[in-house]
């Protein structure tokens, strides 16, 4: 038995909110459809809100990290919101600091930053944002 | 010890006890007025012990228990199993340490979120951990 966490495509984002406390099973089930749907559609960023849990451990930690950052080198960029202040310190206190995350306070924040984050990628990345085509350097 | 009493015994043997757990642990700290940064801590500690049964010996068993002192009230919680025990304990509690899946922060992460941290361990017995958390802890 297992419960799954409903993964919502808004724009090019995937938005994941966990519903209440979750089974290792159903997180693990979670990482492997987050990052086949990244491979298969045009998404360039991940928000997961853990607003509702009370508690993040190692292994549950391990598995943000390691979605933030198998997302990143296929390409899309993972914001963590709604951490609470109990869940942070005690995450610290692990040593688990969600590696490859980006934090933001909420939701909205957290889209307003996956937003910037496409941006900055066409800014730094020399891709020109109409044409997809990376530019040239000049001297 | 002024009173010692037992509240609750939870078996392990799949991935939703692990969930049940947590939830029970939920349940009496909050009853117990733990701070939330308390309750948040026992609930985690709980749960990487709990995992460690899961991963190491498939099945055991928590036992939950009221502590009383002339000063101080809090939860001893003991996990044990019959698993294949632990070789190098002192190794098993160094930060950053793991044979399996985790990041190596179970026990030595579970050490620093509790009061009181202790293991007995014998290799092809099995494994018992005990923890304390006082109710008014500070520790930070």
């Amino acid at each position: 038995m297992s419960q799954k966490i409903p993964i919502v495509n808004i724009n090019e984002n995937l938005i994941v909110s966990f519903l209440s406390d979750i089974d290792d099973t159903s997180a693990l089930e979670l990482q492997r459809e987050l990052l086949q749907r990244i491979h298969e559609g045009k998404i360039t960023g991940v928000l997961i809100d853990l607003t509702v849990l009370d508690m993040v451990d190692s292994f549950l930690g391990r598995m943000i990290s390691n979605i933030a950052r198998s997302s990143a080198i296929m390409d899309a960029k993972t914001v963590v919101v709604g951490i609470q202040p109990a869940v942070a310190i005690t995450l610290v206190e692990l040593g688990l600091e969600l590696e490859g995350a980006f934090p933001a306070l909420n939701v909205e924040d957290g889209i307003e930053l996956l937003n910037e984050l496409k941006k900055l990628k066409y800014d730094f990345g020399g891709i020109d944002e109409e044409t997809g085509n990376s530019s040239e350097y000049k001297d | 010890m002024r009173r010692q009493e037992i509240l609750q015994n939870i078996k392990i043997e799949n991935n939703m006890d692990l969930v049940k757990a947590r939830q029970t642990i939920r349940t009496i700290a909050k009853d117990l007025n733990y701070s939330i940064v308390n309750q948040t801590k026992l609930i985690t500690a709980v749960s990487e012990l709990t995992r460690n049964v899961l991963v190491y010996a498939g099945k055991g068993e928590i036992i939950v228990e009221l502590i009383e002192t002339a000063t101080q009230k809090g939860l001893k919680i003991t996990v044990i199993d019959e698993g294949p025990g632990i070789p190098d304990v002192d190794l098993a509690i160094t930060d950053g340490y793991s044979t399996s899946k985790g990041l190596g922060k179970g026990l030595s992460g579970t050490k620093k979120l509790m009061d009181d941290f202790s293991i007995q361990t014998e290799v092809g017995k099995g494994t018992e951990v005990n923890i304390i958390k006082w109710v008014d802890s500070n520790k930070l």
